[in-house]
């Protein structure tokens, strides 16, 4: 006689030693020997492909050789000029397809410099000395909105508060720092690095932090263009794909549990499933499979529609998921979830388009995350033009509204990264900058 | 299998590998370590008259560190032997005794005294030693005593101090230089016209290791102040071999056995000293650094090259490099080699490009069809081996020369067979004026 299969999601599956080593820092930190060693691996390569391949143009072979010097706070300084998030981004970049991807060390000795382990030993020694390397410009006058207080809000902020202008930051959220808060696993972020880093860049005045408000439903956009005089969206990606089922019910949202994770003061108190199940191939799919691991679960699988090349995930989070036991499937989607397993059809490409095979098979599921992507809300920003669903910008990251410009992932252009969040940012304050009182220092 | 054994200035030993007069060869203890590792001679740490000298019990060594923290350059501030004389040549017997194959010559540092001389020199023949060398050359500390350096830079004393020796004993004399001159020709002339049996260079160099930004004192200090010490290893060794060089070629002092001495951590090292005249080498910092195995290494590795040159003896290749020592103006002017950048090596770094286009003659394109490209412009390379030089890949950049027949694009001119040399150079107005 068959049974119905129960659902067992519970907290508590774990020891305390257990979560603590679970969810404190994936790689530690280099001691200082170690960084010296590591640094003097770089061959300070003249117009050095690293520093070309990093979206922020951080000058790599400089700050490594700072580093080598024995001057790590001189080497936090290069990087933080180039990005503000530095040591964050340390943490979440993909190095292995940027600037790791093209050092010329590959073809020397086979391994690249270890260059996001080296910045964040440069930018910890910075936040652990509480040094501010920045000052302010003379005052302007000049009144600056920023919508969202994550990378691209944040790193626009302070470029402007250094430049002299007055910046206000409004936060739907109740903490600054968005997906680096939020959305991003805390093994990654471990030390409460995510808020340190907003501390610093919000220590050097002239920017003052509004949370718990959102555009659309406590502010307009035209009451902040007639109030400031520019404005900056860094609204991120508020809404989440639908996986398109019949009855969803049962699936939950990656980004959800993340953050839940991620502001848990007790871990064993967050309920996980014996068996989950993870649909999608980005980076979230693998946080929050290794984080469900982790916690406790038995089984965790990832299933993606498409192949191993096609996933979102860099080929080293892929093998960190696998190193942690999570099983990835490749082409098969979700037809339906039901109490105690989720049912997948094969998927292939047929005249280079993914299509159903009809062949379904199940796989036992307590739990299901959906990690398939999210969207722009597009509420309080109906009046801007958009592009693919994203607001559309040119290359200064101006939106169709005069005054207004946006950047992050809420815009259409380049990938969903911290560290291209940044450097639209960046761009956005300098083109602020250029239209309120003509090029200067950032405006070159 | 290369024949290893050597016969400098009469003394017999099975390797060309002998420990220099330092801290390694102090006492019997050390000693015998080394012999038993296979050191095929030392120099025992030079003695003094007794009372024996007192050393500073601060720090005595300073280090010049590479990158991954190797050990490049070395400074002490450590005084002769500071054990009583009578304790040093009881062991130097013993030690003789167990171990007769192998070669112990004696150091040897007393005031400039004939007398001094005499009663010291008739002490070390008594414990059956092969041989002295004179420390002529110790830079710091005895050289504020009228002693080792202060006697060495000057021509006059090396000639006296040597004559005396070799007047009163029958031991082979090596006199020990200093590289604290500006010439190193005329003290060796000097050791060479008084009878020495051979002379071993350098001695350490003066030198202040660095400097102790908190402290505002130079390294190593003692109690806050500090003094200049004897530098030394592989940073050193061309300046050595340049004086070894200069020595072998000298016709007053060609006929002189050379021990080389100054950097030597393998047997590369050792192969380009004998290679300008040197009989033997003599180490000291690679076994402080390493400890005494590092010889191991230095026998197999002569061993292996001598028997893939056909060397079968190391007279057969001694002193084969110094007729290709010359001066400056008798080198071709008419000859020429353009850099080649083996793009097949080539990791990109684009180092030879900036060094050459900011610091020399912008001969390194730095892209080629708007892709990162480096590739040398022979109309504006003068062969100066600068990108090869710093070049991280070993063997991607070559200088390559041109044929005869060839025309260098850089000047126009065909490269001809006869050497051109500035004495002879048409651009040269003495040479125009003696042509006339």
């Amino acid at each position: 006689m068959e049974r119905e299969p129960r659902t067992d999601v519970a907290p508590g599956r774990l020891s305390p030693e257990a979560y603590a080593a679970g969810f404190s820092d994936l790689h530690p930190g280099f001691e200082p020997n170690a960084a010296r060693v590591e640094a003097e691996r770089c061959l300070f390569c003249y117009d050095a492909p690293c520093a070309t391949a990093c979206p922020t143009s951080i000058d790599i072979p400089l700050f490594i050789r700072e580093i080598a010097k024995g001057q790590p706070k001189a080497a936090a300084k290069t990087i933080l000029d180039a990005n503000i998030m530095g040591a964050m981004c340390a943490r979440v970049c993909p190095t292995e397809t940027l600037c790791e991807e093209v050092c010329v060390r590959h073809f020397s000795d086979g391994a690249p410099v270890k260059i996001g382990q080296l910045q964040r030993y440069a930018t910890d020694a910075l936040f652990d000395a509480g040094a501010q390397p920045f000052t302010r410009a003379e005052a302007t006058g000049r009144r600056i909105a920023v919508v969202g207080a994550g990378p691209a809000g944040l790193a626009c902020a302070h470029a402007l508060a250094r430049a002299g202008h007055e910046v206000t930051i409004f936060e739907a959220r109740e903490k600054p720092g968005g997906l680096n808060e939020y959305g991003i696993a805390a093994y990654k972020a471990a030390g409460g690095i995510a808020q340190r880093e907003v501390d610093f860049i919000l220590s050097l005045g002239g920017i003052v932090l509004k949370t718990g408000v959102a555009l659309g439903r406590d502010f307009y956009l035209e009451t902040l263009r007639a109030e400031y005089d520019a404005v900056f969206l860094g609204l991120g990606l508020g809404a989440v794909n639908a996986l398109g089922l019949d009855r969803e019910e049962g699936a939950e949202d990656a980004i959800d549990y993340i953050a839940a994770l991620r502001q848990a003061e007790d871990l064993s108190a967050l309920p996980v499933g014996r068996r989950v199940v993870v649909v999608g191939g980005g980076m979230t799919a693998v946080d929050v499979a290794v984080q469900a691991k982790r916690l406790g679960a038995d089984e965790v699988t990832i299933v993606y529609r498409r192949g191993e090349k096609e996933m979102g995930a860099s080929g080293y989070e892929q093998e960190l998921a696998l190193t942690e036991g999570v099983a990835i499937r490749h082409y098969a989607r979700p037809v339906a979830v039901e109490s105690g397993r989720a049912i997948f059809e094969r998927t292939q490409i047929v005249d280079g388009r993914l299509a159903g095979s009809g062949e379904t098979f199940d796989i036992p599921c307590d739990q299901l995350f959906k990690a398939i992507g999210q969207a722009l809300d597009p509420s309080g920003v109906e009046t801007i033009d958009l592009l693919g669903g994203r607001i559309k910008v040119d290359d200064e990251r101006r939106t169709s509204i005069p005054n207004v410009w946006a950047g992050g992932d809420c815009v259409h252009d380049g990938e969903d990264l911290t560290v291209v969040a940044v450097e639209d940012g960046k761009r956005a304050a300098a083109s602020i900058i250029a239209a309120l009182v003509g090029p200067g220092r950032f405006g070159t | 299998m290369a024949d290893l054994r050597t016969t400098f200035a009469g003394i017999r030993s099975p390797n060309p590998f002998w420990l220099a007069s330092a801290p390694p060869t102090d006492k019997a203890y050390n000693v015998v370590r080394a012999f038993k590792e296979g050191w095929g001679g030392v120099v025992w740490k030079t003695l003094g008259e007794d009372p024996p000298v007192m050393n500073v019990s601060g720090p005595r060594y300073g280090a010049l560190h590479s990158a991954d923290r190797r050990v490049i350059g070395f400074n002490n501030i450590e005084l002769i032997t500071d054990r009583p004389l009578q304790l040093n040549l009881d062991e130097i017997k013993q030690v003789k005794r167990d171990w007769p194959d192998r070669a112990i010559v004696v150091s040897l540092m007393v005031p400039c005294e004939e007398q001094s001389w005499i009663a010291i020199l008739k002490r070390v023949e008594e414990t059956g030693a092969d041989g002295v060398e004179l420390n002529l050359g110790c830079p710091h500390g005895m050289s504020e005593r009228g002693m080792g350096s202060a006697v060495g830079q000057v021509p006059d004393y090396v000639e006296m101090v040597t004559r005396w020796c070799k007047q009163h004993t029958r031991m082979p004399v090596i006199v020990k230089l200093t590289p604290n001159v500006a010439d190193i020709r005329p003290p060796a002339m000097a050791a060479a016209r008084a009878g020495a049996d051979a002379i071993s260079l350098i001695n350490t160099i003066n030198s202040i290791i660095g400097v102790d930004l908190d402290m505002m004192a130079p390294l190593p200090h003692t109690r806050g102040v500090g003094t200049h010490g004897g530098y030394c290893g592989p940073a050193v060794k061309p300046i050595s071999l340049n004086m070894v060089a200069e020595i072998a070629r000298t016709p007053e002092t060609a006929h002189v056995p050379l021990s080389g001495i100054g950097g030597i951590e393998g047997w590369r090292d050792a192969a380009e000293y004998i290679a300008l005249g040197c009989g033997n080498v003599q180490v000291c910092t690679a076994a402080m650094i390493y400890g005494f195995k590092v010889v191991k290494e230095m026998i197999s590795g002569l061993s292996e090259w001598m028997d893939a040159k056909g060397y079968a003896t190391i007279d057969d290749f001694s002193g084969r490099a110094i007729p290709k020592v010359t001066d400056w103006r008798h080198l071709d002017l008419g000859y020429a080699v353009k850099a080649r950048i083996d793009q097949s090596l080539c990791i990109k770094c684009g180092r030879c490009h900036v060094a050459c286009e900011d610091v020399s003659h912008q001969a390194i394109t730095r892209e080629v069809n708007g892709v990162r490209h480096y590739e040398v412009i022979d109309e504006e390379c003068v062969g100066c081996n600068l990108c090869a030089s710093l070049c991280p890949v070993e063997n991607c950049i070559e200088m390559v020369p041109l044929a005869v027949g060839d025309v260098d694009v850089r000047t126009g001119r065909t490269i001809i067979e006869e050497p051109l040399p500035w004495d002879r150079h048409p651009a040269n107005p003495m040479a125009r004026v003696a042509a006339e």
